[in-house]
């Protein structure tokens, strides 16, 4: 048993820090939410330069990757491309996406029907001709490429030929889009079986790295929280020497120590294709979403009226949390097919 | 990062796994804490077995073994809902202490009695006027000739009414500030003036007691450190206390967790299975996701500590979250049975197990350090927050 990253993987996690807080400090993040697009454009051809986009990582090199860019959130379709969109492409479109030349994303709910990643669809495909309606595509707007779930199985559609919609969401910087198919020029990418057992993957994936992505944000706030206890003084006293304020934070901790083991743990069944991987990816998800979210609360209640302002960076902390305890379902969502394991 | 055993710690999980279930498999679970001298038979079983003292030194009656097979032996033990070894104070905190600061004749005469189950420790630090302040206990010992004579009152203390010794912390300086004017003796619990009351606890069971010490003369050499080091060597208890706590308490949570999975899958007394309940299978699952998060830690905590010899200070949270757990999957549990929850003596539900162990849970947040001292270790020690005392 050994939990420790390695030290290849240390490294990037230090460069990936750096590199973030550099380009993205909490006033330039606010800036690029409250935009147009809530998207850094440049930041893409970066990425590729850095290697991040690169199909020779592994899980694990990405787990390090999606933990730090929830410490900093990245305004770009990073996680999109390669944890939802990647796992399900060629290796030829994998090139294209480590050479930053081609950003992706996936597209699965539809309307008036069970959203969830496994749910079953009514998009439908033939002739090599996709149709369909889909709702709620992570970061829809920015991508080029679209792997679409259909009722026979997977496609690859270009941007073109969709129409897309874009939806302003609270958490400016990963917003989601309807996209609709109209006899798209589609290319099958999984069929069947295998398509259910790749989306099954897929899901594993993202729960996983939302995981990872809900740790950096709760360990944000959590800092923003013990450096604001230190220095706010009230009662001619740094109010951390309250109980009622130092147990939150110590709460937050606590809950965020048990969200990163599960993310990590999550992080390796995936990586090396665990018997316990879909169980864990489930515990991951729904234990890190809602730490995430408890994290932000108490981080926000901690700083008082300041941090209930939309000019203090929390909120965007708080809203990034709520987006991703809220993907393919709350927690109880997960823990009902945990219990299901459990149970059945 | 690698989640496998390696071969050499499969093959011990492996010899263990077969290990119990010869001998141990198809005892039954009982409500309370079972008859101890049974308990203390099987401590004995275990030591001959060689699964007792496994990361302790072999000079020392040990294996010599890392921290990671001691976590594989407590994750075996409760998958085979087998009961640890009786001499938990002497175990996890009089035998490490002994090993710190004890002299070659302390730790001839003292650990291999302790390994083996046949000489029970206790623990003398809490005082009816000081708990979580463990500093401002006033149980006295005065040097007179070659003893130390020794006054005072000690409470909750588990174990003392079997134990053969006392770790003891005592005030051996009235003038020194608070923390130096402490030493810490090794008493022995037959001595004349040492008195053992029971107290009765909210189960009904008296698992703790008080210690009265009246004019109890110590030999001189039973001190561990010097007079006045009372503090720090109490301090290497505590650590090792809440450092080896950790996996002992995420495996008891999955035996525990195993156990309601169990209970929720039969019918309950209405004829209904609890498993139907929607509102119940999403707390089995957060118990089971919580006990997961546990056990990760913890295992994240080791790979710290075989790193760099230190637990890591994830691991901090550990005793603090289990404590809430247990609280709430036994209340869950007891929920299940509805008023039947209150019958006791033969009737009641599955022996009573889940009556003794819900109540039990309260103490859970109280003994070892309140969630209160632990949240403020925590946040000062961990976090850095300003102290407030």
């Amino acid at each position: 048993m050994d939990f420790a990253f390695s030290e290849e993987q240390e490294q990037l996690r230090g460069f990936a820090r750096e590199f973030l807080a550099s380009r993205y400090d909490d006033a330039r993040l606010a800036t690029i939410a409250d935009s147009a697009t809530g998207v850094d454009d440049d930041v893409w051809p970066r990425l590729a330069e850095m290697g991040w986009l690169d199909a020779e990582l592994t899980f694990l090199d990405q787990a390090v990757l999606f933990e730090e860019t929830g410490f900093r959130p990245l305004p770009a379709p990073y996680l999109s491309t390669v944890a939802l969109a990647a796992p399900a492409l060629d290796a030829e479109t994998g090139k294209r996406i480590a050479a930053g030349s081609l950003k992706a994303t996936l597209a699965w709910a539809e309307p008036g029907r069970p959203q969830g990643l496994l749910d079953p669809v009514g998009a439908s495909a033939s002739g090599g001709r996709l149709t369909g309606t889909k709702v709620l595509v992570p970061d829809g707007a920015s991508a080029d490429l679209f792997v679409v779930v259909a009722a026979d199985g997977l496609y690859a559609v270009d941007a073109a030929d969709a129409d897309v919609t874009a939806h302003a969401t609270i958490d400016g910087t990963r917003r989601v889009a309807d996209v609709r198919f109209d006899g798209a020029p589609a290319r099958a990418l999984a069929s069947g079986e295998e398509a259910r057992a790749l989306l099954g993957r897929i899901r594993d994936r993202a729960y996983a790295a939302l995981a990872l992505e809900g740790v950096g944000v709760a360990q944000r706030a959590l800092d923003l929280l013990v450096a604001y206890a230190k220095e706010r003084e009230q009662f001619g006293k740094p109010i951390g020497v309250y109980q009622a304020v130092s147990h939150k934070a110590s709460n937050v901790y606590v809950q965020l120590q048990e969200a990163r083991s599960l993310a990590y743990w999550a992080a390796w069944c995936v990586s090396a294709d665990d018997e316990m991987a879909r169980q864990a990816c489930l515990a991951a998800k729904a234990l890190a979403g809602s730490a995430a979210v408890f994290a932000c609360e108490n981080a926000i209640q901690g700083h008082g009226g300041i941090g209930f302002t939309w000019e203090h960076v929390l909120h965007r902390y708080y809203k990034r949390a709520q987006w991703l305890a809220a993907f393919d379902g709350p927690a109880r969502s997960q823990r009902a097919e945990v219990a299901a394991f459990l149970l059945d | 990062m690698d989640f496998h055993d390696t071969p050499e710690e499969a093959a011990f999980r492996a010899e263990l796994r077969s290990w119990l279930s010869e001998h141990w498999a198809g005892r039954p679970l009982e409500g309370g804490r079972g008859d101890f001298d049974t308990m203390r038979r099987w401590g004995g079983e275990l030591y001959d077995a060689g699964y007792v003292g496994l990361t302790w030194p072999s000079e020392f009656g040990g294996r010599g073994l890392s921290p990671t097979y001691q976590a594989i032996y407590l994750e075996e033990m409760s998958r085979a809902n087998a009961p640890g070894h009786p001499g938990v104070i002497g175990l996890n905190m009089a035998g490490p202490t002994i090993i710190a600061w004890g002299t070659d004749e302390q730790k001839q005469r003292y650990l291999k009695p302790l390994l083996t189950g046949e000489e029970i420790w206790c623990q003398g630090f809490s005082e009816p006027g000081s708990g979580s302040d463990l500093a401002a206990g006033r149980t006295s010992a005065v040097l007179d000739g070659d003893h130390w004579v020794v006054n005072g009152q000690k409470v909750w203390s588990s174990y003392a009414h079997v134990a053969e010794f006392c770790i003891l912390v005592v005030r051996t300086d009235p003038e020194a500030p608070k923390h130096a004017g402490l030493s810490y003796l090794i008493v022995d619990m037959h001595a004349p003036g040492v008195t053992v009351r029971p107290l009765v606890q909210i189960t009904g069971d008296p698992e703790f007691n008080e210690i009265f010490f009246d004019d109890v003369r110590v030999p001189r050499s039973s001190i561990l450190g010097q007079p006045g080091d009372g503090w720090k060597v109490a301090m290497t208890t505590l650590l090792h206390e809440r450092g080896t706590l950790g996996f002992a308490l995420s495996s008891e949570l999955e035996r525990m967790v195993n156990q309601l999975i169990k209970l929720v899958k039969e019918p309950g007394p209405d004829g209904r299975r609890p498993a139907d309940d929607p509102v119940v299978r999403d707390a089995v699952a957060s118990e089971w996701i919580e006990m997961q998060s546990l056990r990760f830690t913890n295992y994240r905590s080791l790979t710290t500590l075989l790193e760099t010899g230190i637990p890591g200070p994830e691991g901090s949270g550990v005793k603090l979250a289990w404590s809430e757990a247990n609280q709430r999957l036994t209340a869950l549990a007891q929920s299940v049975f509805g008023l039947h929850a209150q019958i006791t003596g033969d009737e009641a539900p599955l022996n009573g197990f889940w009556q003794y162990w819900q109540l039990r849970s309260r103490g859970n947040t109280i003994e070892a350090g309140t969630s209160e001292i632990l949240r403020n270790i925590i946040a000062e020690r961990v976090l850095g927050l300003p102290k407030g005392r």
